[in-house]
């Protein structure tokens, strides 16, 4: 049974307002939240002028990707958590598989695979619609339970109760 | 030759390094320069509330200073070495040490091997106190044209 108290859109609207719109710099880079349930977030980077490395090419610099993605991990981690805490990146690595095609939207995927008291796993995706032919890779572990104040953001994991990923 | 290089041979000239960062949209719109007014080249981060991630704290987003990292191994490269191109970013990983305040992040880089197509670049970024770095970073660049990859950073 479904336990769930929102719908999918309802649950949507929900990680956009706290993890993009309530976060300055995702509301920065226009950051659209487009998936989102137990252990796993999905999120668009819209191409823009601003975010280009090489004028040359318009290919994205690597940093509009990094902080997608480090973005897009923390919010698969907070979809896990069923008590809110807070919780910070400990380290993130990214592969540049290719260069992200200019004038094309970004979409990530991240799954946290895994959850201790203390630390998260992730791994995600950058691409541009087909997951098999990446743009970037990304593998990054959260500390949970760091000093501060709970987020929004991170007590959002009750909300995907009921909305675990269909295998 | 890139718009890059062109202006690297032109700031060799003039030697206002902080003009490498005009000919990047993304280092402009993220307010990220090169300065050497120390005699050492350093990136720095201009802080503006775009770069909020954590409200509460407040602290700056873990990943702007991914990319500040990257940015800095980048204008290390292209100040410090003899690079023909501009250097191809192939992965970066960054550890997080602690939370950066809403202030200016400073980084500097250094090139922990030279290879002729491969550069292992560490960087470290810190905000008021340099013996407290807020985050560190490794990261390979290539720093060789080949025929099948496209120009990037």
């Amino acid at each position: 049974m479904n336990k769930s108290l929102t719908t999918k859109e309802e649950r949507l609207a929900l990680f956009q307002e706290w993890f993009s719109d309530t976060i300055p710099h995702s509301k920065a880079l226009g950051l659209k939240v487009i998936d989102a349930r137990r252990g796993f977030a999905s999120m668009q980077l819209e191409w823009r002028e601003e975010f280009v490395g090489n004028p040359e090419t318009g290919v994205l610099a690597g940093g509009p990707l990094t902080a997608m993605l480090d973005g897009c991990c923390g919010m698969a981690v907070a979809t896990m958590l069923k008590e809110p805490m807070p919780f910070a990146t400990l380290d993130l690595r990214i592969d540049y598989a290719k260069p992200a095609t200019p004038g094309k939207a970004v979409i990530a995927e991240a799954e946290c695979y895994r959850i201790t008291s203390s630390v998260a796993f992730t791994r995600a995706f950058a691409h541009h619609g087909d997951p098999k032919d990446p743009i970037a890779a990304a593998a990054g572990t959260f500390m949970l339970g760091t000093k501060g104040q709970v987020t929004r953001a991170q007590s959002i994991g009750k909300e995907t109760i009921g909305a675990e990923p269909k295998v | 030759m890139s718009a890059l290089l062109e202006r690297l041979a032109e700031v060799r000239k003039s030697g206002d390094v902080g003009r490498l960062a005009e000919a990047i949209p993304y280092a402009r719109w993220m307010r990220i320069a090169p300065e050497n007014g120390t005699g050492e080249l350093l990136t720095r981060m201009r802080y503006h509330d775009d770069l909020i991630g954590n409200t509460f704290l407040p602290a700056i987003h873990g990943g702007t200073l991914g990319a500040m990292l990257e940015m800095t191994a980048i204008f290390h490269l292209l100040w410090e070495t003899e690079t023909e191109t501009v250097p191809k970013i192939v992965n970066i990983t960054v550890d997080y040490l602690r939370s950066a305040r809403p202030v200016d992040v400073i980084a500097r880089a250094t090139v922990t091997k030279q290879g002729r197509r491969m550069v292992n670049v560490f960087a470290e970024a810190w905000q008021d106190d340099r013996a407290k770095p807020v985050a560190t970073a490794n990261a390979h660049f290539l720093v060789k044209s080949s025929d099948d990859a496209p120009p990037s950073l």
